[in-house]
């Protein structure tokens, strides 16, 4: 089942995803993680901040993003380097729908020990929420 | 008032062990909606070769921002929080974080710079398994944006 370095080339694409986010997801990931910051989940703070909405945790952001290729490879332990810039906030309306994360990413370089880089790219409301977003993964 | 560049290359003493328990992870992985068996189901991270269930990616950001803390509310650096974003994030993984783990967080100052009005500041969280081994770092740079900002 687990993809092979053999498998793969430069250009591979990656099965893309669309990650829903409403007010509800991010109070959950709030509680989760830590990161009670107002800006999350109080409309008033983050208005008054000089945000449009009430923003999503980048990081709620970033752990979407790389379900992209740890569904792809199967073994979240095979990620050995993820990082990105976040260039956008995504904001969440509280209207019960809320905001859609589309992420996409592609095998950008082969490297050496089976690993390869893994290219993202993350939208929301048609604006390119990360920038820089990349993964290495070892694969079988 | 800009940060003090002077803080560049400061180490804070390493956080008391963070453990990391099945639930916790548990906990997170639902909130990230990730329905990944191996953060769930210690069978299926045995099968990939774990020894128990290990946790998201960006798990270790609980831990590391946590650890942080020192860095941010020091109050000798003087960092106003209330206009921090987070800039830019990554990881290295020496090998995922798994449940059992007893998880220490050595955090330095990598670099303090002033653009345009605004202090970048990046933190370097080092993670430690209890036999002293590496497990991740974490690398985060935080914007803080200037009090004279027009604009906003």
């Amino acid at each position: 089942m687990a993809i092979s370095f053999d498998e793969v080339e430069v250009g591979t694409v990656l099965p893309a995803q669309s990650f829903p986010v409403t007010r509800a997801t991010l109070v959950r990931y709030a509680g989760a993680s830590g990161d009670f910051n107002p800006i999350h989940w109080n409309e008033k703070f983050a208005l008054e901040v000089g945000l449009p909405d009430v923003i999503a945790h980048g990081m709620f952001t970033m752990a979407e993003a790389i379900r992209v290729v740890t569904d792809w490879v199967g073994d979240p332990g095979a990620v050995v380097e993820y990082g990105v810039r976040f260039t956008k906030p995504v904001p969440v309306p509280n209207d019960g729908v809320g905001a859609v994360i589309e992420v996409s990413g592609k095998v950008a370089a082969l490297l050496d020990d089976r690993r390869v880089r893994v290219d993202l790219v993350a939208m929301s409301g048609g604006q390119k929420v990360l920038g820089m977003s990349r993964a290495v993964v070892r694969l079988a | 008032m800009p940060l003090d560049p002077s803080f560049i290359g400061r180490t804070y003493p390493p956080t008391a062990p963070y453990e990391v328990g099945r639930e916790k992870i548990r906990e997170f992985a639902v909130a990230v909606g990730d329905a990944n068996p191996a953060y769930t189901d210690p069978e299926a991270a045995k099968a990939l070769g774990h020894p128990d269930v290990i946790a998201p990616p960006t798990f270790p950001f609980v831990i590391t921002y946590q650890a942080s803390a020192q860095v941010v509310e020091d109050p000798e650096l003087g960092l106003d929080f209330s206009r921090v974003v987070h800039g830019d994030q990554k990881f290295t993984y020496t090998r995922p974080v798994r449940a059992g783990d007893r998880l220490a967080v050595t955090v330095t100052i990598d670099n303090i710079k002033s653009m345009v009005g605004n202090d970048i500041l990046s933190v370097r969280g080092e993670v430690h398994d209890e036999g002293g081994e590496h497990v991740v770092t974490a690398f985060m740079t935080l914007v803080a944006r200037g009090a004279d900002e027009a604009g906003e």
